[in-house]
């Protein structure tokens, strides 16, 4: 399992904060991860489009479609940040 | 005190570059920047901000801002605060202090720590305006501003 989290405005399209989630078999990778999030119903498939701009941190540490997942790892989906 | 801090508290900028400098007598500069909720933003009225971060990740990351800027320029102290939570326009959000021997690497380093911060470190706002609440969207210039320092640092 998981912990994937959601910040911001892509928490409040979502209305999901966070879930636990199993692993996608294999090797898996946040694409992994991200094709079983658009594959959902409702605004899921919307919020991953190709072309959106979201952004991914996995353990705390910006990351990318590439990144390999591993059980426990925290992922966390978001918008451009916008602090300062 | 901490290098980096995240706070719903306001801060005091004359309090921490005492801080900084304290019984010290090799420091000599301090550039600071301080940043402040403006009541306008995108054409519209902004009556109240609410900053959300991602608790754990916002601090490692501006950790990992200040170890860049620390490997870049020759340092003599260094202070990173941000706030989080509801904020009024007037109200100051950020505050960058750095101590070096000589002006121009505490005013680079300033600058770095704030282009980094504004692109790297997990933060949104939300403004509320006449029309609404809406989340801030992330500006290309700040981007540009980021990718600035992403070149061989320059000779101090």
């Amino acid at each position: 399992m998981v912990t994937v989290l959601y910040f911001a405005s892509l928490r409040e399209r979502l209305d999901c904060a966070s879930e636990l989630l199993p692993l996608p078999p294999g090797t898996p990778t946040v694409a992994d991860l991200v094709e079983r999030l658009r594959a959902r119903e409702g605004r899921w498939p919307e919020a991953f489009a190709p072309g959106r701009a979201w952004r991914v941190a996995v353990n705390k540490a910006m990351a990318d479609l590439a990144t390999p997942l591993k059980p426990g790892d925290e992922i966390a989906f978001f918008p451009p940040v916008t602090g300062g | 005190m901490p290098r980096v801090r995240v706070q719903a508290e306001p801060f005091d900028a004359g309090r921490e570059i005492a801080a900084l400098t304290a019984g010290r007598r090799d420091v000599g500069a301090v550039a600071t920047f301080v940043g402040l909720v403006r009541d306008l933003n995108e054409g519209s009225a902004v009556s109240a901000m609410t900053l959300e971060h991602y608790p754990g990740m916002t601090e490692k990351a501006l950790e990992a801002i200040c170890d860049e800027a620390e490997g870049r320029w020759d340092l003599l102290g260094l202070r990173v605060i941000h706030r989080v939570g509801p904020l009024a326009p007037g109200d100051a959000i950020v505050l960058v202090a750095v101590a070096s021997a000589h002006r121009g690497e505490a005013f680079a380093a300033c600058e770095f720590l704030m282009d980094y911060l504004k692109t790297r470190a997990p933060f949104w706002k939300k403004e509320r305006t006449g029309s609404g609440e809406r989340w801030v969207e992330a500006r290309e210039t700040d981007e540009a501003a980021a990718a600035r320092w992403s070149g061989k640092p320059p000779a101090a």
